[in-house]
């Protein structure tokens, strides 16, 4: 395959981040399609990014209201569709619609969409099977992070017995900052919504939905299971204490959010939780960090940034070159 | 379980090794020993300090040895919990009457609340507070947990467990590995 043409449904943060990387790095990758939620842009021998981007700086739209992303699902030209829509924990929609019509087409689909995948990630599987194309989420769990890849091809050969680690960047912020400078809760989720961590609901992420979400892609993915949200046991950090915190300090102890897959008990779990200060998943601000607890490899942790618009976009980039290696020429 | 002696021995050679010996030979594990000779003393008897760990049903067979070596018995300190767990309560724990919380997890006879510190909030926002769970046993530790899980759900209260086996503190020199 010579270049690799993509269509990016999906134009906010993580869709721009990923078209700006794109038109600068010469990855042999070209855009044929753009969509964002109102409108969208078709050039089959590729997008000029530049100016796609200024007009959707300028007007807040990337193209022609009358190009909607599922006609650019059916007509486009491309390789690979790189579904970055928003999240929507409850149905998947729109993304899991847009994800089954580009698979029936016989299109590859890389997503950092948890939505669809955390619900229905077996029968899209099956279908990317049955299409002979590939399925790949990497940018749903840990952004920046190569947790799946790690997992599945790292650590091959080797059997899983835990995940363990701080999925959450928002809570992990707000813990930081009650620990290192005895914010309230309340002072330290304001600073990280002033900051832009944290949503103006931040239900999702301070309830441990996020981060139990997380734990359902990992362990319907990496793991074989069939787990949902109902099958993960979750307490958030909205009762989170400061006089708690302090308590641990004062045994050099601290807390964190720690989401853990118990892969021998195939139990599901999200909590506060004490741990040593000098612990390796005690990370500080936004970072995520994950233990996956090997027979062979023992302890492998990895460490990074969880979330944002170019952290983000290097794991649909990493999708999009193993996609293009692996299945060169075959659509 | 560790448990620390105050031996009397007599004040010639050989007397503290007659002191020791048993111990061993019963399979305990000496923590430390002190040994003290005061030059005052015209007793012609010396005081020796032992910790030590050893199975609990070896303790009166040690007393006995002890006892046929001419070894006499000052003191014995019991210290029965080897194992502890520090967990962190949040919620209206006063309200929810923590004598009873307290009660209830000492009455599963599988651990008792070894230590509890408490913050004062301010009036009306949940106390939050650190209890030391004691056991002598993983299993107790585990059972406790259980009730205290109950007793949380019931009384609205939030508990943050440590990672893992990271709470766990063995006092003990036993082989005794936490391979969760």
């Amino acid at each position: 395959m010579d270049r690799l043409k993509i269509a990016i449904l999906g134009f906010g943060s993580v869709g721009k981040g990923l078209a700006k990387i794109i038109a600068d790095k010469n990855l042999g990758i070209i855009i044929t399609a753009i969509a964002d939620s109102k409108s969208g842009i078709i050039d089959n021998k590729g997008l000029n990014v530049a100016k796609v981007l200024l007009a959707k700086k300028k007007t807040g739209l990337c193209g022609d209201t009358s190009i909607t992303p599922q006609k650019i699902i059916e007509t486009a030209e491309y390789d690979v569709l790189v579904e970055v829509t928003p999240t929507n924990a409850a149905t998947g929609q729109p993304a899991l619609d847009y994800i089954k019509a580009a698979l029936s087409r016989g299109k590859n689909v890389v997503t950092s969409n948890k939505g669809p995948i955390a619900l229905e990630f077996k029968s899209l599987q099956k279908m990317a099977d049955e299409n002979n194309c590939l399925l790949k989420y990497e940018a749903t769990v840990c952004g920046a992070i190569p947790i799946i890849h790690a997992l599945q091809h790292g650590l091959a050969g080797n059997k899983i017995k835990k995940i363990y680690g701080v999925f959450n960047g928002t809570c992990n912020y707000i813990l930081t900052r009650m620990s290192d400078e005895k914010l309230t809760y309340k002072q330290a989720l304001l600073e990280a919504r002033e900051l832009g961590y944290a949503e103006s609901d931040p239900t999702y992420d301070i309830k441990g939905i996020d981060a139990a979400i997380k734990l359902v892609i990992l362990a319907n993915t990496v793991l074989g299971f069939d787990k949902t949200l109902d099958d993960v046991e979750i307490t958030g950090i909205d009762n989170m204490s400061s006089d708690a915190i302090g308590l641990a300090l004062e045994d050099g102890k601290t807390i964190r959010l720690i989401g853990e897959i118990d892969a021998e008990r195939e139990t599901l779990s999200v909590a506060p939780r004490i741990l040593p200060k000098n612990h390796i998943l005690v990370v500080k601000d936004t970072l995520n960090a994950v233990t996956a607890r090997t027979d062979l490899a023992g302890d492998v942790t990895l460490i990074g940034k969880g979330a944002g618009s170019f952290e983000t976009a290097s794991a649909i980039i990493s999708d999009l070159l193993y996609i293009k290696e692996n299945h060169g020429g075959r659509n | 379980m560790q448990i620390s002696m105050k031996l009397e021995v007599t004040d010639s050679p050989g007397q503290l090794v007659k002191a020791l010996k048993p111990i061993s030979d019963l399979g305990g594990n000496i923590r430390s020993v002190i040994h003290e000779r005061d030059p005052l003393s015209t007793s012609g008897t010396l005081d020796v300090e032992i910790t030590l760990d050893i199975q609990r049903q070896k303790l009166e067979q040690l007393k006995e040895e002890l006892k046929k070596s001419d070894v006499s018995i000052v003191r014995i300190d019991e210290e029965r919990y080897l194992i502890r767990k520090s967990v962190i309560l949040i919620g209206h724990l006063i309200h929810t009457d923590m004598s009873d919380t307290v009660e209830q997890i000492d009455a599963t006879g599988s651990a008792e609340v070894g230590e509890l510190s408490m913050i004062m909030p301010a009036i009306n926002e949940p106390t939050s507070a650190k209890m030391i769970l004691k056991s002598d046993s993983i299993q107790g530790i585990t059972e406790a947990m259980i009730k205290l899980r109950e007793i949380a759900k019931e009384k609205n209260l939030l508990i943050v467990e440590p990672l893992e086996g990271e709470g766990f503190n063995f006092d003990s020199g036993d082989n005794i590995t936490w391979t969760d």
